[in-house]
């Protein structure tokens, strides 16, 4: 049985769990049951994947007899799609264990269980589709069951909001792929993959596919500025779903953009990466900035997700500009950033929102500012979280470092780019990018700072327990897999060398020829980074610190009064909030890319109100964008309403009307 | 096809043509009806002689439809429920006939000056064919569009399914399955209508469409 003959069956087998929880519901033991399964599966999406990575550059593949008659669907398992479903896999199963201790806390199971695991099955579809009509397919399903997962409280009204917006983006963005894929079959209609990487394309149309591509798939990763339904409907979904859409559902949104422009499109000219260079290294720096703003601390992390979708775009246009030069080192380093980064990602971003879900059913709370003090509560979650916030603020020796490190020395690169415009813009991104990298440790930071330490500012985040074992695990694994991949980053480096190989025709070189613990993404003399040297000089430092403090602090009994700074006597409220700690970037950053305003509202003398700080912030896009759009779309709407109420013989001469015309249209064309 | 069967086949056609446009000028439902049955009469007469000349004796079937129902069993119908209802007097045009004719014989040209042009490759015959066939589909469409009496508009669809068999009739190696499918799907419109006509009058004590658009209660 081939590899690709595996993943099917288990797409296949995750696509019946779900109507198969519908018919057995009202057992007690289903939903345990049902993620164990989804993890089991999904596990084996991982293994096939390692297998499949170390298999042969074109994979397996498979016809099944279904889909558009006498084309069938067309599936293949080739090395880009083994690394995704790697992705997809650990991501898929480890959230599913997650979802084992975090499920039994729904309120109606059901309407997560029905569409949990086709969900992952319509994903590990998209990955496995060669030809255009599956992908299209599977993409519209997976789409859909993430749609009706985001509803799963549908009583909440902002609930609904996002799951509209999500679903208007959703149908926007596939009708870009279904554009592209057209565009990319030509007349002849070669809807096979194979047939579309032999086509000979005219600029023009090579343009417009990559335009679509961006907005299809940008859409649904979270590029901006077409992520604003993506911040309402990952933290409305339930938390194990908002880690699978962040951590894995994006990915597969990147593959897709991936296996279009690098793989069908064929070869690119220069003048398409620096499009995607800017909107990546715009979307991070926005997407940081925003999520430094917000205090619902699952839209943060949305945010957050934004924001490292564009460090990932920006590493593909990089990549695209390198290859586009034949600088194929250069090419093949920025899409090994690229990768690693979608690889930790997954990671981290499943470990936070799982986090963010331990404190939601310890305390039922979203907002920070009623939080704090949870590393008392919840030790366990309050380290793992502390690992995952590490990673994400890219600081050594943990993953997030390892994979942005790379990336950066792609941007080093540069100089070899001869085009002059490329020479000038790539490190006026790379400067956005380390300017987001900074704004991610800030905003990571604040979340922390406030949500775990401090003292808790309501009763709710005092009472707060700890959260199960099946979660617990679930994190502590993602947690291991950030600390590995940070110590050990060439054995990650060198499992997805044949990948980078197969998209870009070069490697970086052979990490394990290097001593066991460093990467060296061009040459040693040029640069290198040893992850494991660094972790052994943080740990030693802190003990010896640690040590120091504990020998050398004197240890005789000192009575004081305690901080008379307002702390800790008086109100919980005077520690530092969530809004305050984010006010200097927001006045040296946010008044204009985000239009913040803040007033204070004075009471009048003898009026007993207490006088407030109201502070504005606004997603630029939505005024500028959307807004615009969606007032249009209403104005043409009202005209056209009138249409509704014609009488019988009026529609009969309107079609009549534009039969003549057409027919006029056609004697003077002839 | 040359010489006399041409010229038969081209005065067929262009009578229904000019049958076409007697139909527009009546303003009385029951001549109306009269004319339509000429109509059929005329179709049938073309679609047998195009059976006799293609030697394509499938086509004698639809000339037989198009005489028995067209011309004798749907206009003996409609005459029958116009009388029941007592409309005989009635047919209120929208648009003036003398304006309905200017238009009528603008839509002729039109469809001449395109079935010419749009055909240059095709014999002689089958381009004037679908020339005139067009022009009665455009004038049955008219037709409808100029008329507010229920019973005029079902004359006027009929119409417009008799430009389409004449040109289906034209065409060479046409399969009996479409035109008897056609055939069928007038015989069905016209009981499905019948039937609404008389639930309409039951209702609304008027066959007049207007009275529907008081039931859906918009404001008009």
């Amino acid at each position: 049985m081939a590899a690709v003959d595996v993943s099917v069956l288990l797409a296949a087998c995750l696509l019946v769990l779900g109507p198969l929880a519908v018919v057995l519901q009202r057992q007690p033991w289903l939903s345990a049951v049902v993620y164990a399964v989804a993890a089991l599966l999904c596990a084996g999406f991982a293994l096939v994947g390692l297998v499949a990575l170390a298999g042969p550059a074109s994979g397996s593949a498979l016809v099944l007899p279904i889909g558009l008659p006498w084309i069938g669907a067309h599936l293949r398992l080739d090395l880009l799609s083994s690394f995704f479903l790697v992705v997809l896999g650990l991501g898929g199963s480890i959230t599913s264990l997650y979802a084992i201790g975090y499920g039994r806390h729904e309120h109606a199971p059901l309407r997560v269980l029905a569409f949990y695991p086709p969900f992952l099955g319509a994903m590990a579809l998209v990955l496995l589709a060669d030809d255009a009509y599956t992908f299209l397919l599977s993409w519209e399903v997976m789409s859909l069951l993430s749609w009706a997962l985001v509803l799963t409280h549908h009583r909440e009204e902002d609930t609904r909001t996002a799951g509209y917006v999500y679903l208007v983006m959703a149908g926007f963005g596939t009708m870009a792929l279904l554009l592209a894929f057209g565009l990319l079959a030509g007349a002849d209609g070669g809807y096979g993959f194979d047939a579309m990487r032999g086509a000979v394309r005219s600029p023009l149309i090579v343009a417009v596919v990559l335009g679509l591509m961006l907005l299809g798939a940008g859409s649904k990763a979270g590029l901006a500025p077409l992520h604003v339904w993506l911040p309402l409907a990952h933290p409305a979904a339930p938390s194990h779903v908002s880690a699978l859409m962040s951590g894995v559902m994006t990915k597969v949104a990147l593959y897709g953009f991936i296996r279009v422009v690098f793989d069908l499109l064929g070869p690119l000219e220069w003048w398409a990466a620096p499009v995607v260079i800017f909107l990546g290294a715009a979307t991070a720096v926005l997407g940081i900035l925003l999520a430094m703003m917000e205090t619902d601390i699952k839209r943060a992390l949305a945010y957050s997700t934004i924001e490292n979708i564009g460090v990932i775009f920006a590493a593909l246009g990089l990549a695209l500009a390198f290859r586009a030069n034949g600088l194929t080192a250069a090419a093949a380093l920025a899409f090994s950033a690229a990768l690693f980064h979608i690889f930790n990602h997954m990671a981290f971003k499943s470990l936070l929102f799982m986090g963010a879900g331990a404190v939601l059913n310890a305390t039922g709370l979203r907002d920070l500012d009623r939080l704090g003090g949870l590393i008392h509560r919840m030790p366990v979650t309050a380290f793992l979280m502390l690992v995952g916030v590490l990673a994400i603020s890219a600081l050594p020796p943990l993953n997030g470092f390892a994979s942005e490190w790379l990336l950066f020395q792609a941007v080093l690169m540069s100089p070899g780019i001869p085009q002059s415009g490329l020479q000038l813009m790539i490190p006026a991104a790379g400067g956005g990018l380390a300017l987001a990298a900074a704004l991610a440790a800030a905003a990571f930071v604040r979340i922390y700072g406030v949500g775990f330490l401090g003292r808790a500012r309501s009763d709710a985040a005092g009472s707060a327990v700890e959260v199960d074992r099946f979660s617990l695990t679930a994190m502590g694994i993602l947690a291991a897999i950030c600390v590995l991949a940070g110590i050990f980053p060439g054995v990650v480096l060198d499992a997805m060398a044949p990948v980078v190989q197969a998209v870009i025709g070069g490697r970086l070189p052979v990490q394990a020829n290097e001593s066991l613990f460093t990467i060296v993404p061009i040459a040693e003399a040029r640069s290198s980074y040893n992850g494991f040297l660094v972790f052994i000089f943080v740990a030693f430092c802190a003990s010896a610190a640690s040590w120091a403090v504990h020998r050398f602090a004197s240890r005789q009994l000192r009575r004081a009064p305690a901080w008379d700074c307002g702390f800790p006597d008086a109100s919980t409220m005077t520690q530092y909030s969530a809004g305050g700690m984010a006010q200097p970037l927001r006045r040296v950053l946010g008044s204009t890319l985000l239009a913040a305003r803040e007033r204070v509202e004075m009471p009048e003398p003898g009026d007993r109100r207490p006088a407030r700080l109201v502070v504005r912030v606004a997603d630029l896009v939505w005024q500028v964008i959307y807004l615009p759009i969606s007032g249009l779309v209403g104005a043409v709407a009202t005209r056209m309403d009138r249409l509704q109420f014609l009488t019988i013989r009026l529609y009969l001469s309107l079609v009549f009307g534009l039969l003549i015309l057409l027919l006029i249209g056609l004697m003077l064309w002839q | 096809m040359e010489g006399l069967a041409f010229d038969i086949a081209h005065l067929l056609a262009g009578g229904m043509l000019l049958v076409s446009f007697m139909m527009i000028y009546q303003d009385r439902l029951l001549a109306l009806l009269k004319v339509f049955a000429l109509q059929a009469l005329v179709l049938s007469l073309s679609v047998a002689w195009q059976a006799y000349q293609q030697d394509a004796p499938h086509l004698y079937v639809t000339a037989a439809i198009a005489l028995i129902f067209k011309a004798v069993i749907i206009p003996i119908a409609l005459r029958r429920i116009v009388l029941q209802l007592g409309i005989q007097r009635q047919v209120e045009t929208v648009v003036g006939i003398g304006l309905t004719m200017l238009a009528g014989i603008g839509l002729s040209a039109l469809s001449i000056v395109l079935m010419l042009k749009v055909t240059a490759a095709a014999d002689a015959f089958a381009r004037e064919d679908l020339a005139f066939a067009l022009s009665v589909v455009l004038l049955g469409l008219l037709m409808m569009v100029t008329r507010s009496n229920a019973v005029s508009q079902v004359v006027g669809f009929m119409s417009l399914e008799n430009g389409m068999i004449l040109a289906a009739a034209g065409a060479k190696g046409m399969p009996l399955v479409v035109e008897i499918s056609v055939a069928f799907s007038v015989l069905v419109a016209f009981i499905v209508i019948g039937v609404f006509l008389f639930r309409l009058r039951e209702r609304f004590d008027s066959v007049d469409i207007t009275a529907l658009e008081d039931v859906r209660g918009d404001q008009e």
